[in-house]
């Protein structure tokens, strides 16, 4: 039994209580995965599983075996950071940094949601393919809380990387 | 909060008022308002690259070797004492390495409450910890538990049989008040102050308004939980915390475990929000307290519920503001009176009747603030302590008077605008508040709302514009110190005990350091969140960018004079002294010849030094009793209400500021838009729930106790008139505190322009509006 956590194997722990987070926090000091609840209420501990969001806080670490976990910490390649990190950066879409992990691991899973023609809550035309707008990006993003404020900048900064995606 | 503390601040004014301007700090402006070079600039934060990388280490993300981990119990009760208490099941269980209980707990002092005349003190609560069988208040801590890992220690606190036996609490809002408190001061405020006859004048004008506003309890709720890690070596102690109060709190812990300040080191690089609420709780102490009976380094996170049971938040509060006016729209009587709770034990005051105080002329004033003693935790400062609240009444009560009077809300503000300090007398150091509504009502579209309201509408959405003030009170701390060496490179390392919550310390202060030296930005380094490192106060009443600004330009100041006796008198600028001197560009320079100039780099190497170091504190801010010196905003904004639901949905926002200089427009519009979005979230869904029946918070959790999410979140608009406050350093105010203050009055004005309904009780939920 092993979960490949940005790109390396990593045996299941012995205690089948230690969730997702805790495994990557206190066993492989990945600390970029926050914690702000524990309860799937704030969504700072979002990772990716099979490039898919998911709530590391609510996931324990057995369910995560045999599947491909990117933290923020596996987001960037080969130390170039992924667009997400630079525009966050950009348009000051953090103060404290806490939540920001989250944020950007919870985004890179939601443009290609949107690239895989989900909808969302707010969509209007489900048949046809969503157009990322402001009010889309707050929508699928709502599950990741920013005490700060930086909720401007973070809209903003998604809708930049998906604009360039698609340029 | 004494008579004689009002004695003393008043003879220290009357004193100050005789003393000439130019004697005092700020008596000239700080030269860096006029030559500006990294200060102003969009820089954005340089903690950026490890903060979106994951590499920003928090309190709880320090790796030691041998760590355990420690899990809280809290009381399920409100008042009693603990009659039986059964702890064997836990000793048992797996991992389990303690049990803390008030039995084997260290007898410990109280720690001295955070006040305004013990600045050094960092105390949230001054009751006892962990040191009896008595319980004060619902989540006390009771229990500790020490365990190899947190899933184990967290089973085995759930393990520990506690028998209580209850008694009488106090959770009554409205049955306190038979016993409440009348303080003889809030802050640094005579708290019971009367010019004139208000009440009489109120009775007497031909337009008035009285009316009660209430706001409920609110909580932090940093997304980053309260944590430390913390390790003993011998008597040595090292803590890593998440702190606003990184000097303070060593020095307290130093005290309560009876070491040398020296021999505790508190580290709080990065703080993952705290807005008052990361302070000096019973979490470290008795994380402290067990690292030591263990022997082991121990790592302690609050759960998210433990932050709402031990960690106070802003407290309820009751308010009456009466306003009056003559025909012509000027004001009468201003009173501002209420209630709020604040147990004895706790720090803050809620000074909620502050901003009545400084911004209006009237003919008349009263203000009074009394105290509600319950049983609760100790509440606390939260951003905008007092202002926040106290703006959401008189700012509401000033547009109900507006409509009653038939006159633009914008305008009636404008007609009572003061030219001094109306209470004092004292000038304003700088206020540009009228300029601020006239170019923030230009860029909104003011013009564009109807007076009547109601009387907008899309389909079901009625929608509606408001307007209110802000303001919070300019503060500069004393004792703030720093130190800074320059090497034979030409690089600068600055330093002191300085926080960053998020505020973008780091950034803006090297930014000033970079022009207070004459170096490039990328010559500085900035150290902080070390409390071995010199001495600065917490971040806290929006002071630490000011506070420290003046403790770096004392220092760069004496490191002229060092420079200069380096020099000698074989150097251009032999017989100047460091106030005759600026540094430009790596050199040192005589302001009045330019020509005379020797470089930092030539000066060290003729005198065959590889660095220069100094250390110095600020000025004291006698600015600030000398001037009135407050950071003021105007508010902006329409909302859309649903006929249907009552649901509420801010759609545009403005904030236009006048707060002295803006250091960074970056950092500052982040600074400016999360206050103003923590005001939505006062406005419209946040609330502590408190049961008044058994004295417990029922949402502790995020789920339920609701802080705007992005969909809550319009585009917001910031601007400021920039203009510099001629008595603060770099010409700043503060800006932390100030976008929330106004917001929610913006917000409940703006849903009676849409609706006709006037709500004066916070949140304003869906139910208040059907």
């Amino acid at each position: 039994m092993a979960i490949r956590i940005n790109g390396n194997e990593v045996a299941i722990p012995d205690d089948p209580r230690v969730s997702l987070a805790d495994l990557l926090r206190e066993q492989l000091h990945l600390t970029g995965t926050k914690i702000g609840c524990n309860q799937g209420a704030c969504g700072a501990c979002t990772v990716l599983i099979d490039g898919e969001r998911v709530l590391s806080c609510l996931t324990l670490a057995v369910q995560a075996d045999g599947r491909a976990v990117t933290t923020i910490e596996g987001l960037s390649s080969e130390g170039s950071p992924h667009p997400l990190q630079s525009a966050f950066i950009e348009h000051d879409g953090f103060q404290c940094g806490y939540c920001t992990p989250g944020q950007i691991c919870a985004a890179a899973a939601m443009l290609r949601g949107v690239a895989d023609g989900m909808p969302s809550y707010v969509t209007a035309d489900l048949g046809e393919r969503a157009i990322l707008s402001p009010e889309e990006v707050r929508e699928r993003m709502s599950g990741n809380l920013c005490r700060c404020g930086a909720h401007n900048g973070i809209v903003e900064a998604i809708l930049q990387v998906a604009k360039e995606d698609v340029a | 909060m004494s008579r004689m503390q009002n004695v003393v601040i008043d003879s220290v004014k009357t004193v100050l008022g005789w003393v000439p301007e130019r004697w005092l700090p700020g008596g000239t402006p700080d030269p860096l308002i006029m030559r500006r070079g990294a200060v102003g600039r969009q820089v954005s934060r340089l903690d950026g690259p490890i903060k979106v990388g994951g590499q920003a280490r928090f309190a709880a993300e320090v790796a030691m070797e041998n760590m355990c981990y420690a899990s809280l119990l809290h009381s399920p009760i409100t008042r009693g004492r603990m009659r039986h208490l059964d702890t064997s099941a836990a000793e048992a269980a797996p991992g389990v390495i303690l049990v803390m209980t008030h039995r084997n707990m260290p007898r410990l002092d109280i720690i001295p409450l955070v006040s305004v005349t013990n600045l050094g003190a960092v105390g949230a609560s001054a009751l006892p910890i962990m040191q009896d069988t008595e319980i004060r208040y619902n989540g006390q801590v009771v229990a500790l538990v020490l365990a190899e890992t947190q899933e184990q220690a967290d089973h085995a606190a759930s393990l520990i049989q506690i028998d209580y036996e209850t008694a009488g609490a106090r959770t009554h809002f409205e049955a306190a008040k038979a016993t409440a408190r009348t303080p003889a001061s809030v802050l640094i405020e005579k708290n019971h102050t009367v010019v004139g006859n208000a009440e009489y004048e109120l009775a007497q004008s031909p337009f008035q308004v009285d009316n009660i506003y209430r706001t409920p309890g609110h909580n932090h709720n940093a997304i980053e939980l309260h944590a430390v890690t913390v390790a003993w070596d011998g008597d040595t102690l090292e803590v890593h915390d998440a702190s606003q109060m990184i000097s303070g709190s060593a020095a307290a812990l130093a005290k309560l475990f009876g070491l040398k300040k020296e021999q505790v080191r508190v580290l709080s690089p990065f703080v993952g929000g705290g807005f008052g609420g990361k302070g000096m709780w019973d979490h470290q102490v008795v994380a402290v307290a067990a690292a030591r009976i263990a022997g082991r380094p121990v790592r302690l996170v609050l759960s998210r519920d433990g932050v709402y049971r031990i960690v106070g938040g802003r407290t309820p509060t009751e308010q009456r503001v009466a306003l009056a006016a003559d025909a012509g729209g000027n004001l009468t009587a201003l009173i501002h009176t209420g209630h709020s709770v604040m147990p004895p034990y706790s720090a803050c005051p809620e000074q909620y009747t502050l901003t009545g105080r400084a911004l209006y002329r009237s003919k008349s004033y009263a203000f009074v603030q009394h105290h509600l003693d319950l049983d609760i935790v100790p509440n606390t400062y939260m951003r905008a302590p007092g202002e926040s609240v106290g703006t959401f009444a008189l700012e509401s009560a000033i547009d109900e008077l507006a409509h009653e009077m038939g006159i633009d809300p914008i305008e009636l503000r404008l007609r009572n605008e003061p030219e001094t300090h109306p209470l004092s007398g004292t000038p304003f150091s700088q206020r540009a508040l009228v300029q601020a509504y006239r170019e923030g009502a230009e860029r909104f579209g003011w013009a564009r709302r109807q007076a009547t309201p109601g009387t907008q509408r899309d389909g079901e959405w009625l929608i509606g514009m408001g307007c209110a003030t802000g303001s919070f009170p300019y503060a500069r701390m004393p004792g703030a110190s720093a130190s800074i060496r320059l090497t034979r490179e030409g690089r600068a390392i600055v330093s002191c005990s300085a926080q960053d919550m998020g505020m973008g310390t780091s950034t803006v202060q090297i930014q000033h350091a970079a022009d207070r030296l004459g170096l490039p930005m990328e010559a500085i380094v900035f150290e902080m969140g070390d409390s071995a490192l010199p001495t600065t106060p917490m971040a806290g009443g929006s002071s630490q960018t000011v506070s420290i600004a003046a403790a770096i330009a004392a220092a760069a100041e004496k490191l002229s004079g060092e420079l200069l006796r380096l020099a000698g008198n074989s150097s251009p600028l032999a017989g100047l002294r460091a106030g005759e001197v600026r540094m430009i560009d790596q050199k040192l320079v005589s302001i009045e010849d330019p020509s005379r100039t020797e470089s930092f780099q030539q000066i060290l190497a003729r005198a065959s030094r590889d660095e220069i170091s100094v250390s110095a504190a600020g000025s004291a801010p006698l600015e600030m009793l000398k001037f009135a010196m407050h950071s003021l905003s105007a508010n902006f904004c329409e909302v859309r209400v649903s006929e249907v639901t009552g649901e509420v949905r801010v759609s545009r926002m403005l904030g236009s500021f006048d707060c002295g200089a803006i250091l960074n427009p970056k950092t500052a519009t982040s600074q400016f838009k999360g206050g103003m979005i923590m005001g939505i979230g006062l406005a419209l869904t946040e609330e502590t729930l408190f049961d008044e029946r058994s004295g417990r918070i029922m949402n502790a959790t995020l789920a339920d106790y609701h802080i705007p999410s992005h969909l809550d979140v319009p585009d917001i608009d910031v601007m400021w008139t920039g203009v510099p406050d001629p008595r603060s350093p770099l010409g700043a105010r503060g800006i932390g505190e100030i976008g929330i203050t106004g917001v929610a009055a913006a917000i409940a004005n703006a849903v009676f322009n849409a609706t006709g309904r006037r709500v004066r009780d916070l949140p304003i939920t869906l139910d208040k509006l059907l």
